[in-house]
């Protein structure tokens, strides 16, 4: 167990020094003020809450940003360090390969979730100074812990990538394609069957089954259909009416797209041969 | 003595190839033993086998009484250090920062890394970060961490590759210190001439067999080599091989005058003894076969060539 803290506080040490956690951080405290100020400005005029149309806009810059930076800072990290024969020196030492991936994984993690408390939290944090009431800021919280939790999955994919690829540039290209597929591509692609099947063969349960698949669904109805008026905002009340996927599913299946992909991971750097 | 490794007609394949064939081998304590061999005759795999980074196709590997591979193997690395070919830290870190880190996987605490850093030289650099290094110091990082925890075994893969004479030096001088406080140290090299005073046993690999191991004076023995001595006369007795060598030695002069005989190793001394008892003989000059030679014999041989 103490090796899996002594390579995670490496990682963060490392993120530390390479600028990552500061730039992440950053982009998304930026990004999360940027969306708090301008994108609730129409609120005024139609009454609704300034925080449940945050939520709504942070969710939605969760899905797009979150998986990307998870995927950059994981395709690299096994892939990387054999190609650097950082590694080798690495597992000559009495640690054992799974350690090393979990290791890692928590110190990405670490360093993705400081990013997305801290990010997010600066914009809690001035909401709650310029309105003055807390009122809501349990949803912002379950907004930001699953945020993190839907970084997880993608830096668990991420070392899947990196622990069976041999070649850095292919996991980078792997990376970038599992984003487009889950980001971009899925929803359209699923969008497009709803309209052709017209509800004949894909019932409701099916679809529910197709949304746990891609985790960034996952999280979207794990979000935009909670409680209070973000639904309404979200554009998907007619979903959460439907849905039946309760946050526990949802919740259970994200922690599924994180296991089995870090255990695949493990498995796929125990089987390599050096 | 206690065999500290054990390999049993071990052999790895990739496809087709084999890296190591139905190698035995046995190293005891305290040994300083050299794999000797030309790029792809096996040395690399055969450390990555003791360590347990690949495992074997057949065969046993024991190393510390373990298999590698297993938990036990695992927990043996306690007592083992390695220094890669080429080794690699990460660049943003410092010196003392990596050497911390790898000390934490040993348990060992922060004045051993400490102490180790000033030991190969590195006190000095220890806050500055390891892509601000020139290799000979990324080396010494190396060999400060594979000496973590005191080893009772060390690997070290072409330990002097791209290190100026003088580190050269330094990095053999901590290696023969080691090998008096019983440390047994399997080195791998091309460098065969800086080897052959610093080892006990040495184990010509090709194609993943041992062509021959043992020590120096034996490999000498066993490659039948001739002995070069090169003799200075005094003026007017250089120009010509005296007479009285002719049943023990074959004789030329060489283009700066010097008289050179060539001879079995173990007329060595008779050569020398009638050498001696010639008039005007300023320096005698005695050239046994150098490791690269023996090492070309022994592949001459093997490849048919002689």
């Amino acid at each position: 167990m103490r090796n899996l803290w002594i390579i995670a506080g490496k990682e963060v040490r490392d993120g530390l020094r390479n600028r990552w956690i500061v730039a992440t951080t950053l982009l998304l405290a930026a990004l999360a003020l940027t969306l708090t100020f301008l994108g609730s400005v129409p609120t005024g005029t139609v009454g609704a809450s300034r925080l449940a149309v945050t939520i709504v806009s942070l969710s939605s810059l969760t899905i797009f940003l979150v998986p990307l930076i998870a995927l950059l800072l994981a395709y690299d990290a096994i892939v990387g360090e054999f190609d650097r024969g950082t590694l080798l020196l690495l597992l000559s030492y009495p640690v054992a390969r799974w350690q090393v991936v979990i290791g890692k994984f928590l110190g990405h993690l670490a360093i993705l979730a400081f990013a997305t408390v801290v990010g997010y939290g600066a914009a809690a944090g001035a909401l709650l100074v310029t309105d003055g009431h807390a009122e809501g800021l349990a949803t912002f919280a379950r907004m930001i812990g699953s945020s993190v939790l839907l970084g997880a999955v993608f830096v668990a994919i991420g070392y899947l990538i990196s622990a069976i690829v041999r070649d850095r540039g292919l996991a980078g290209g792997l990376a970038i394609g599992v984003w487009l597929l889950f980001v971009l591509i899925y929803d359209m692609a699923l969008l497009g069957l709803l309209v052709v099947d017209k509800g004949r063969i894909i019932s409701v349960g099916m679809l529910d089954v197709l949304l746990l698949l891609n985790p960034a669904d996952a999280f979207r109805v794990l979000n935009l259909t909670g409680s209070g008026g973000v639904s309404q905002f979200a554009g998907m009340a007619g979903l959460s009416e439907d849905a039946g996927l309760s946050p526990a599913i949802l919740v259970t299946a994200l922690l599924l797209w994180i296991v089995l992909p870090l255990g695949g991971a493990a498995l796929a750097l125990g089987r390599r041969q050096l | 003595m206690t065999a500290l490794v054990q390999l049993d007609k071990v052999t790895k394949r990739y496809g087709a190839q084999a890296a190591v064939n139905e190698l035995t081998l046995e190293f005891g304590e305290g040994q300083c033993i050299a794999l000797v061999g030309h790029n792809g005759a096996g040395k690399t795999t055969l450390i990555k086998l003791m360590l347990g980074l690949t495992h074997a196709t057949a065969g046993r590997v024991r190393v510390l009484g373990e298999n590698p591979l297993s938990r036990a193997g695992q927990r043996a690395r306690l007592e083992i250090g390695y220094l890669p070919e080429n080794v690699a830290f990460p660049a943003s870190l410092t010196g003392l920062e990596m050497l911390r880190f790898y000390g934490r996987l040993k348990r060992r605490p922060r004045a051993e890394c400490e102490d180790l850093l000033a030991r190969v030289g590195l006190m000095g650099a220890a806050h500055k970060r390891i892509g601000t290094y020139s290799k000979g110091m990324r080396q010494r990082l190396g060999l400060a961490q594979a000496l973590l925890g005191a080893p009772r075994l060390l690997f070290l893969d072409e330990p002097t590759t791209g290190l100026d004479p003088f580190l050269r030096h330094s990095f053999y001088a901590i290696v023969a210190e080691l090998r008096g406080r019983g440390v047994t140290t399997v080195l791998s090299s091309h460098a065969l001439s800086e080897l052959e005073t610093r080892v006990d046993k040495i184990v010509v690999l090709h194609e993943g067999t041992a062509l021959v191991e043992g020590t120096l004076d034996s490999l000498r023995t066993m490659a039948r080599l001739p002995t070069i001595l090169r003799l200075r006369l005094r003026n007017g007795l250089a120009g010509k091989v005296p007479a009285v060598f002719a049943d023990v030695a074959t004789g030329s002069v060489a283009a700066d005058g010097a008289i050179e005989l060539s001879c079995a190793a173990e007329r060595k001394m008779e050569v020398l003894r009638r050498a001696q008892a010639i008039e005007g003989l300023d320096d005698i000059e005695i050239m046994s076969p150098s490791l690269d030679q023996l090492y070309a014999s022994f592949l001459q041989d093997k490849q048919g060539l002689t």
